[in-house]
């Protein structure tokens, strides 16, 4: 088990490191000034100087890498030029409601798919497991920002049981979860819908297996036997999506923060983009690849959890 | 003679109307052992699953089950629950698969027991798990899992979480099928020990009539879901009187009329041949260990010599062969075919490549489902610099058909449409086509029945014949290797420890392996007036 934990860590060091290089290169090395792009093609020389000098375009590439990096990891991720604040807060405003509203959304998914999933293998061929298959193909097809608006329609503006849109703060809690409902309901269902798919043929692949046999004939009843045997057998495949599922939840809800007024991160990434705000997308895509790392990572130590034939190494 | 304890009458079983079990009337006494024979297909794992109440869903069973009164026929399920395990247990073919892999052995072996009293406090069911796996010859920690056991010592993990209970009657479906020889005999043992010491009754289900007519008191014989002959094993054995069990010891040990080898001068050799297997580092920067699967190695096969060779499960036959067909590089050594290395630079060679063909286990496996016969068996053309194509072609793969005993018209269709055995004849007409001059046998009757194996084994010795072909004949099973070859080399953890003519190796092993395999072998007595 320290074999494989220190194999998988030493793969996410090495990840990040390749990864923070790559987005270097990308943004800073790429043909073209960093500074003439930021500041469009109108712009004064000396203002292109200035922020030449700012951003210290004019230090070897290598200590310009080394300092961003190093700015990183105590904390500095720089000034926004658009917005001349540090980017550090910004993100950290941001990531506020991302991180929650990602976690939210995850565990309805997960809290809708498993019992759907179980009974559509449990009652495989069966009505309920064609309406649950039934159910997860609309919610795959439908688009969730369009479901997000039936949802302000129905439960914002008619019923007004949730805010339509905007972030209260978490100042007071209650009114903040309030605010996340909605979005997180929007982006869950689809995520759902997916999950519960690969659980039921990963359980009905599982409940095929010969020790599931072998567990009947000890006198196991059906359920027991799909729980005590089938259920974390059938997991692997299942961790693998929702961790797939989280990384892009974290940045991939701009659609749907669009949709309900929200600063999140996703938001932040596109406003800067479209502003030209290099500093900020490079330290909120790094995050970005950090966030899905870790989450790789995670993943990799839930699959040991699970199969103690995958702890050796 | 004491009460039986488990009586079939009139068993029947349909399966969206076909009728699978028809009549079946079966008694088994405490203490008894019976055994079920048969043909694959033959109804025999469905009398058992019938017996434990675990008939698929969709099968309809009328006629009686009756263990010690109570019908297990008409049992709610919530009541067969608590028969399962408690009063009969059961164990399956396959150990590498029978056991949960996330889960301790421990953990397995006492859920039986909790299973069936969930108020034993938990040290109790682990002491009680402990002295199970005790009795079925396994002191392991309890902590172990699945993949950290060989397949015997799963195979005794799933008997002690059948007989935990101790039930009065155990079930064992193809027990030792997938079980090397010595082990399969060490777990003969077993359950015969069981059976004495625990007067448990056995039903014991097996393709193989030498494994039985050993330790079974009584022979019932399947086909096509009737009995058609039963009584105690030592009549059955002698008298024979259905045409089907006649058909069926003499496929068991059917000796094919193997041609005079012809002398033609060599063909293959191997010289101090290595392979060495990577295994994952211990730490990520350690050196990375490695596993010699196959150690210094040398034969030779002459043209037109049948070779056997002969090894249990992780003695390196398999990288043997990979090597021999320049599957896989060697680490030390060299295998040459009529004077060519089979592998140079780290390339297989072509030319060589094209003498050498292979008929591999599975004949299931083994065939792509969405082609058709003449494109399967024309597969290796591509190792021919010009493949016949057109009429020439159409000639070959006829030729090749009719050779293995099938019609040229079966070139257009689909794998699906045949059997087990004559999937194997298409696999034979596959490395047949291009006209090797060596063609390896990878445990290429392992999978078959009996009377099936008999027409593959003839069908070899003909081909021997006509086409003057060597082969490496390899078999975790002695006697069949023993019909079918001129010389057999027996292995054992990565070398050859004895090799020499045939009938000389069977009849004056020089190796102590060799005799503790020979041993282990079940055999049939003699038949009733000689072979």
């Amino acid at each position: 088990m320290l074999a494989y934990l220190t194999r998988r860590l030493t793969s996410l060091i090495l990840s990040l490191i390749a990864a923070s290089a790559v987005i270097f290169l990308v943004v800073e090395v790429a043909p073209g000034d960093p500074a003439s792009y930021m500041l469009g093609i109108n712009a004064q020389p000396e203002t292109v100087a200035a922020l030449r000098d700012e951003l210290g375009l004019d230090q070897p590439k290598i200590q310009r890498y080394l300092s961003w990096v190093g700015g990183m990891l105590t904390g500095d991720f720089g000034l926004s030029y658009t917005y001349r604040t540090p980017v550090a807060e910004m993100i950290a405003t941001r990531l506020w409601i991302s991180l929650p509203l990602a976690l939210y959304a995850l565990t309805l998914a997960i809290l809708l798919a498993f019992p759907a999933g179980l009974i559509a293998a449990a009652t495989r061929g069966r009505a309920p497991d064609f309406g649950v298959m039934a159910f997860s193909q609309l919610g795959v097809a439908i688009p969730n920002f369009w479901f997000a608006m039936l949802l302000v329609l129905g439960f914002a503006i008619t019923w007004r049981i949730f805010p339509s849109g905007g972030f209260p703060g978490w100042d007071n809690p209650l009114q903040a979860i309030r605010a996340l409902t909605l979005p997180a309901v929007a982006l869950a269902l689809p995520q759902a819908a997916i999950l519960a798919r690969v659980l039921r043929s990963s359980l009905i692949d599982t409940l095929g297996e010969d020790y599931i046999r072998t567990a009947r004939a000890k006198g196991l009843t059906r359920r027991q036997t799909l729980w005590r045997h089938g259920v974390r057998n059938a997991l692997i495949p299942v961790l693998t999506i929702i961790g797939l599922q989280f990384s892009f939840l974290i940045a991939g809800g701009i659609i749907i923060e669009q949709v309900f007024y929200l600063p999140g991160l996703g938001r932040l990434i596109f406003q800067s983009i479209s502003q030209r705000d290099l500093i900020v997308v490079e330290s909120a895509v790094m995050l970005l690849v950090f966030a899905v790392i870790l989450v790789n990572f995670l993943t990799d130590l839930a699959y040991a959890l699970t199969d103690p034939r995958l702890r050796k190494g | 003679m004491t009460a039986p304890l488990l009586t079939i009458d009139a068993l029947s079983v349909t399966i969206h109307g076909k009728r699978i079990l028809d009549t079946i009337d079966l008694t088994i006494a405490p203490g008894e052992i019976v055994a079920l024979t048969g043909e694959s297909g033959s109804g025999k794992s469905m009398t058992a699953l019938a017996t434990m109440g675990l008939l698929p869903q969709v099968a309809q069973a009328t006629g009686q089950i009756s263990l010690d009164g109570t019908d297990l026929l008409t049992l709610p399920e919530r009541r067969l629950c608590a028969v399962r395990g408690n009063d009969i247990g059961m164990i399956f073919q396959e150990p590498m698969t029978a056991l949960n892999p996330v889960q301790t052995i421990g953990a397995q072996v006492a859920e039986t027991i909790l299973q069936h009293s969930p108020r034993t406090p938990r040290a109790m069911a682990r002491d009680k798990a402990r002295e199970a796996l005790h009795r079925c010859g396994l002191d392991l920690p309890l902590t172990r899992y699945p993949h950290e056991l060989s397949g015997g010592q799963r195979q005794r993990v799933v008997i002690a979480m059948a007989i935990a209970l101790r039930p009065r009657l155990l079930i064992a479906d193809e027990p030792t099928t997938a079980l090397d020889v010595t082990t399969q005999a060490q777990i003969l043992d077993l359950l015969q020990d069981l059976t004495r010491t625990e007067g448990m009754a056995l039903m014991m289900i097996t393709h193989d009539l030498a494994v039985v007519a050993n330790m079974a008191h009584r022979i019932a014989v399947m086909q096509t879901g009737r009995i058609v002959e039963s009584g105690p094993t030592a009549q059955v054995l002698s008298q024979r009187t259905h045409p089907y069990t006649r058909a069926l010891f003499e496929a068991s040990d059917h000796r094919p009329h193997l041609p005079p080898r012809p002398d033609n001068g060599p063909l293959l050799h191997a010289q101090g041949v290595t392979c060495t297997y990577p295994l994952p580092r211990p730490g990520p920067f350690a050196k990375r260990p490695s596993f010699t699967a196959v150690r210094d190695v040398s034969f030779h096969i002459g043209r037109g010599e049948r070779v056997g060779l002969v090894g249990e499960s992780g003695c390196g036959k398999s990288t043997l062969t990979r090597a021999l067909l320049g599957l896989t590089s060697i680490a030390e050594g060299t295998i040459t075919l009529g004077g060519k290395a089979v592998f140079t630079d780290h390339r297989p060679n072509l030319a060589v490549r094209r003498r050498i063909q292979v008929v591999f286990q599975d004949p299931y496996g083994s065939f792509n489902p969405r082609h058709r016969v003449a494109r399967l068996i024309t597969e290796p053309f591509h190792l021919l610099p010009d493949p016949p194509q057109g009429t020439a072609r159409d000639t070959a793969v006829a030729e090749a058909l009719t050779a293995v005993g099938l019609s040229p018209d079966d070139a257009h269709k689909h794998i699906h449409a045949f059997s087990g055995g004559q999937r194997q004849r298409l696999a034979i007409a596959r490395a047949l086509i291009i006209r090797p001059d060596l063609i390896v046998f990878d445990e290429a009757v392992s999978a078959l029945d009996v009377r099936v194996r008999a027409q593959i084994l003839d069908l070899m010795a003909d081909l021997s014949a006509s086409y003057g072909l060597a082969y490496l004949f390899i078999s975790h099973d002695l006697s069949v290797v023993r019909g079918v070859t001129d010389r057999i080399m027996v292995m054992r953890a990565g070398r050859i420890v004895e090799k020499g003519p045939t009938e000389q190796v069977f009849t004056a092993p020089r190796h102590a392996y060799t005799r503790t395999l020979l041993d282990a072998a079940p055999h049939l007595p003699a038949s009733p007036g000689g072979a």
